[in-house]
């Protein structure tokens, strides 16, 4: 690569401003939702705070706000900031600026209208919106709106890539645009059913114009996306651990074919594997499900792939910087460092969540942690950790790189994302723990009369480790909000980390490593046979009857 | 393309391991018969509507000796029947059903759990061998009373 590649390019105000909003919205409703999952772990060890801060109505309302704000709030906001970022700076021009501002109102007008739903009490079904319970309209036309905007995302960094293509040919995508295109990609297929359903269905149900609904149909349209939608979340954080934090640590990407292999293969493989979230749902025959289930195995390889690339692309950073041994170097990665620190920690737990997932999706082992607190024991840890810290540890260099000013404090940094490790092992372990011996999900356990002896210890677990999470929070937004207002200006502009190939295959590299229209083809196809007899089953026998109600 | 010889390795490994996975799995299924809820075959209980065993109610009946049939219904927030008496080593068959909205169901230290939908009847089998009290919870979000709807099997010598 020539000296004048490596030169960054010099990004407008105006542009820097954009993302910076999609950034701070996401972790201002995320600071929300934190405090919504203190109250939870709380109430679960019989201590109800629900009275005392009069912020929801009952565990509940909080539970979607919860829900809502960290896994569709959060995330797509971030997502949306940083997926343009990157794109603009790996192709070295502005985004589209009119569409970029465009996509911005569609989604916070969207986020307004669900915030005003969730917090009046109007849409306390959770953020799964399994009807027939029924939440305001609004909340289903602000939610299908922040899905609009990811699709307009698709459009402004597909055009970029294109035009990229155009005026650089026979040259391979560079990786973090190739990532943040197959990233859009996936999501933009995955997510027509969950708009078909939003759009089609739940929004004339909730104004009144379709009498009911088929509940079965629109839980399997609700899936559909919302496996995919796992990996939405998912795959801006393997783009910051594959192409940008091996450079944050002084080493180099591994393997590079591998890693575009693995963000290309989730474009057909996170889709056809939404009836492993319905194992036991009756009326789906055991058929598609087992389908279903081998599929959710086969899903698991790209990320088997990354634990190995990540890893080794770790290790040459630690060897460069004197690490020995076998173990050796991890000791000599910059642990001062707390965005690869928040990265590295949020890695060792992302693995427990593997583990855990293989369980969750294991067929007739579901049967024992299905609904059960086993299920947010895993979740914590890879959407609630692997991506969360991960795009904590993101912001600790992007907002300063953004703002040109210092970040507040790294040491607070540092502490804050072992807080963080730490809080989420002891919780995450109480839920699984509790969820193993029985305890329910998404139930007010604390004021539950059936509540069990054995419960109690998990059900302290998950407290205290709630509360360190908060802390953990706490000390995150207070850092954000010094290094935005209070940090002094940056004498140099924190670079963007961009990790190169420890082998640079250059036109060795199999064109078929660029060609998103041979994947997504081969998503339809597989979401075909996965899901066709199970859907025209599902079509002939569709009974929208069933009303809705309101029962919190 | 070059891959490294270490990295197809582990990728043969974890794709080996997850072969072996699935098929244990596969065979507990097959031959255990630790089966998932499926297609019920009928999507009304044995008996029809009205009278003693009017499928719209809750009710438990003996087939034959250590055999029972069990009619659920669920609705906001409580589960008809809420108690169930049999002795040690009955077979149950549980045919649910939900009044309004979407219910769960998870019989404590059993394989059973399903989801409870209005419009469908799911179909659940299970041996109760050892005496004791089981007590099932609703496990999928229904409400504001949702941590209040539970039950119990109380499995006699
Ligand atoms: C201070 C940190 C956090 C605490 C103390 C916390 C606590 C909890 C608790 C106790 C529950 C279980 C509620 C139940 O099933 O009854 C829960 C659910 C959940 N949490 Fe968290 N959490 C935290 C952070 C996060 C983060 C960072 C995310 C994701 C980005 C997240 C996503 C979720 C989701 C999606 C649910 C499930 C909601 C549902 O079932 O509808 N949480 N949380
Ligand atoms: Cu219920
Ligand atoms: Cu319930």
């Amino acid at each position: 690569m020539s000296l004048a590649a490596i030169k960054q390019y010099e990004m407008p105000r105006s542009e820097r401003n954009l993302y910076l909003s999609f950034i701070l919205i996401g972790f201002a409703h995320l600071m929300v939702g934190l405090f919504l999952g203190f109250m939870q772990g709380m109430q679960h060890a019989g201590i109800d705070l629900y009275r005392v801060i009069p912020i929801v109505r009952h565990y509940y309302q909080g539970l979607t706000i919860h829900g809502v704000f960290n896994v569709l709030v959060f995330t797509t906001f971030f997502i949306a900031g940083f997926l343009l970022f990157v794109t603009s700076t790996s192709l070295k021009k502005p985004i589209n600026l009119r569409l970029g501002w465009l996509t911005f109102c569609v989604m916070t007008i969207g986020l307004l209208l669900t915030d005003y739903a969730v917090f009046t009490n109007q849409a306390s079904v959770l953020y799964t919106a399994y009807s027939p319970l029924e939440a305001h309209w609004t909340f289903y036309l602000g939610l299908a709106l922040v899905v609009v905007g990811t699709w307009l995302q698709l459009l402004i960094v597909g055009r970029m890539v294109l035009q990229w293509r155009k005026e650089n040919p026979g040259q391979r995508t560079p990786l973090l645009a190739f990532g943040a295109l197959a990233t859009l990609l996936m999501w933009g297929l995955a997510s027509i059913p969950l708009a078909v359903l939003f759009v089609g269905i739940l929004l004339p149900w909730s104004l009144d114009l379709i009498p009911g609904v088929d509940v079965l149909f629109n839980r399997t349209l609700f899936w559909m996306s919302g496996h995919p939608i796992v990996y939405f979340w998912l795959l801006p954080a393997y783009l910051s651990w594959y192409f940008m934090l091996p450079k944050q640590v002084g080493g180099k990407l591994f393997s590079e074919p591998l890693a575009r292999l693995a963000f290309l293969l989730f474009i057909p493989l996170s889709l056809p594997v939404g009836f492993h979230h319905q194992y036991v749902d009756p009326g789906v025959a055991e058929g598609y499900k087992y389908i279903h289930f081998i599929l959710t195995f086969a899903v698991f390889m790209p990320s088997v792939m990354t634990a190995f690339t990540v890893l080794a692309s770790l290790e040459t950073g630690g060897r460069a910087r004197g690490g020995k041994g076998l173990l050796g170097w991890v000791t000599k990665l910059p642990w001062n460092d707390p965005s690869v620190t928040a990265q590295l920690l949020a890695m060792v737990l992302f693995a427990l969540g593997g583990i855990s997932g293989l369980i969750n999706a294991s067929y007739n082992m579901n049967l024992v942690v299905h609904n059960t607190l086993f299920v947010p024991g895993h979740f914590h840890l890879t959407v609630g950790t692997a991506v969360a810290l991960t795009f904590m540890g993101i912001v600790y260099w992007l907002v300063p790189h953004l703002t040109g000013r210092r970040l507040f404090s790294a040491k607070m940094g540092v502490v804050q994302a072992w807080l963080w490790f730490i809080g989420m092992t002891i919780m995450s372990r109480g839920m699984s723990w509790a969820g193993m011996l029985g305890a329910p999900r998404r139930t007010a356990l604390g004021s539950a009369p059936y509540f069990m002896d054995e419960w109690v210890l998990p059900s302290w677990f998950t407290a205290i480790g709630g509360v360190i999470l908060t802390i953990s929070g706490f000390l995150f937004f207070i850092n954000m909000l010094a290094s935005l207002w209070l940090a002094p200006k940056a004498e140099k502009q924190v670079e963007v980390p961009v990790a190169e190939p420890l082998i640079d295959e250059g036109a060795k590299m199999p064109a078929w490593l660029d060609r998103y229209t041979v994947w997504a083809g081969a998503a339809v196809l597989l979401v075909a046979i996965a899901y066709t007899p199970a859907l025209v089953k599902l079509i002939s026998d569709l009974s929208m009857t069933v009303p809705g109600l309101k029962p919190y | 393309m070059h891959i490294d010889r270490y990295e197809r390795n582990w990728i043969r490994f974890a794709g080996g391991l997850l072969v072996v996975f699935a098929a244990a799995l596969t065979v507990a299924a097959v031959f255990l018969g630790v089966r998932l809820p499926g297609i019920a075959e009928q999507t009304i209980p044995i008996a029809q509507a009205g009278g003693e065993y009017d499928i719209n109610k809750g009710w438990i009946r003996e087939l034959a000796p250590r055999r029972y049939e069990v009619n659920m219904r669920a609705r906001v927030w409580s589960f008809e029947p809420r108690e169930i008496r049999i002795p040690a080593g009955s077979t149950v068959t549980f045919y649910i059903h939900s009044d309004d909205i979407t219910h769960g169901i998870k019989i404590q230290n059993t394989t059973v759990s399903t989801m409870i939908f209005p419009g469908h009847v799911a179909k659940v089998t299970y041996t109760f061998d050892k005496p004791g009290e089981y007590v099932f919870v609703c496990h999928e979000y229904c409400g504001a009373g949702h941590h209040f709807m539970s039950g119990r099997v109380i499995v006699e010598e």
